[in-house]
């Protein structure tokens, strides 16, 4: 069973708890989304704890991260955005930190359940959506009509523009769950092939070497991954952001 | 003979049982139909069981909603409360020494190269000045020389024109003992060949007449 590629997607009830009916048990998903937040804020109120005019090389990452968020956001939402830059933040350092420590053997990938990264692309949408309505209006709705376009055409460019808004939390939160799963079942099936065929004999112990050279190589793929996809999903964050804060400026 | 043989056929369909097993616990890929196709589903046994896949199994969908909202919101507010305002403060900081830095390295520079500019202008004029003291000395020791030589030049002159004076009045002297002399020799002269006294009157007329 330990070769199954699925099993580590399986959520165990650590702690069983039931509200009406409702099953909201703390299981090893909830423990790795904690464990996600404590190391990601215990990471960065250690290493700025110094305050340090000249960093060190932690507290410097900490603050490339910083900078490296702010940047993205002002050149995709201008300062206006800036307001969003403690949300957009989180995050980025939560997605993150939950794809890296996804990446230890046998941890749990919180990032590898759809429901959680819908919900951050949910919160994503809302977010533009209440921001946009609550600071715009009505106008917000110029989102959907591109300027430039001829009367005619807006029949249906408009329609086309609601169907990708819409398709937006469904495009945001499949990517970072598909490239995260898949990466993962891949990484296992190739650490399987090694382990089955290393218990068919000397032949096959030769023959695993092929599996267990592209294991190595797909864990470096995955660590590029695993921070590429939580950069992605920023730089969506930011320009689904860039419509609430400035909409019909296409 | 038969009977090992079909003993035989049996070994090998095992052993490609065996294969295909393994095969298909790496893979999950349904190698042949029929019994390999239980094998296969024993391996993915637990979606067997449950009939879902495991990120798509709805059971758990409310309790990772509300656990990744608290973990979420908490991180949230840690990020904006704690966090963010630090870093943004460390770096607001550098940027403001960086920028203060900079500035007084501009000043500094523009105070040494007032420095310089005063430095050159001072040099500029001390060799004005050295040169303006030695034309005077120059000038000064000229004209001393000058006036010098004139005095000595004067000294001379005068020297000279009182030498002068004393020659001629010797020489008028010398030339007055002259006539004296010729008359005394004349008359000397005069009385040694004729043997009397000569009138000295007639004498002197003698030589006054040659002497024209």
């Amino acid at each position: 069973m330990s070769n199954d590629p699925i099993h580590q997607f399986h959520i165990n009830k650590w702690i069983p708890i039931d509200v009406g009916g409702v099953d909201l048990s703390f299981t090893n998903s909830s423990a790795f989304m904690v464990a996600t937040v404590a190391v990601a804020s215990a990471f960065l109120y250690f290493t700025s704890s110094n305050r340090g005019l000249i960093p060190t090389r932690l507290q410097s990452v900490s603050e490339m991260a910083y900078e490296f968020v702010a940047s993205t956001l002002r050149d995709s939402a201008g300062s206006a955005g800036m307001k969003f830059f403690p949300f957009v933040f989180s995050l980025f350092m939560f997605v993150l930190v939950a794809n890296m420590l996804g990446m230890f053997p046998y941890f749990f990938t919180v990032t590898s359940q759809i429901i959680v990264t819908f919900c951050l692309a949910i919160l994503v949408i809302g977010t533009v959506l209440a921001y946009g309505f609550a600071k715009h209006g009505f106008k917000f709705l110029g989102v959907f009509v591109p300027s430039g376009v001829p009367k005619l055409l807006l029949l249906l460019v408009v329609p086309i523009e609601i169907i990708s808004f819409l398709s937006r939390p469904i495009s945001l939160s499949v990517r970072l769950f598909a490239n995260m799963l898949a990466g993962h079942i891949t990484l296992k099936v190739f650490a399987g092939f090694v382990a089955s065929m290393s218990a068919l004999g000397a032949l096959g112990i030769g023959g695993s070497i092929l599996p267990l050279a592209m294991t190595v190589a797909l864990t470096g793929l995955e660590f590029l991954v695993a921070f590429l996809q939580a950069y992605v999903f920023t730089v969506l964050t930011c320009m689904y952001l860039n419509d609430a804060v400035h909409p019909g400026g296409h | 003979m038969f009977v090992s043989s079909a003993h035989a056929a049996s070994t090998t369909e095992t052993i490609v049982a065996q294969t295909d097993t393994h095969g298909a616990a790496g893979t999950a890929a349904p190698a042949a139909p029929d019994a390999h196709a239980t094998e296969t589903h024993t391996e993915t046994g637990v979606a067997h069981e449950k009939a879902v896949f495991p990120p798509f199994d709805t059971t758990h969908f409310a309790s990772q909603v509300l656990w990744l909202a608290l973990t979420f919101a908490a991180f949230y507010l840690f990020l904006s409360r704690v966090i963010l305002p630090r870093l943004g403060g460390i770096i607001e900081t550098r940027r403001d020494r960086i920028a203060t830095d900079l500035d007084q390295a501009a000043r500094m520079k523009q105070d040494s190269d007032e420095a310089l500019a005063a430095y050159e202008q001072e040099l500029a004029d001390a060799k004005k000045k050295a040169g303006s003291i030695a034309q005077t000395a120059q000038d000064e020791a000229k004209a001393k020389s000058d006036s010098e030589m004139a005095k000595i030049t004067a000294e001379l002159e005068q020297k000279l024109s009182e030498a002068e004076a004393s020659i001629a009045a010797i020489k008028d002297k010398a030339m007055k003992e002259v006539g004296t002399i010729a008359e005394d020799t004349a008359t000397e002269i005069v009385n040694k060949i004729i043997g009397g006294n000569v009138d000295k009157a007639s004498v002197s007329a003698a030589v006054k007449a040659v002497r024209g």
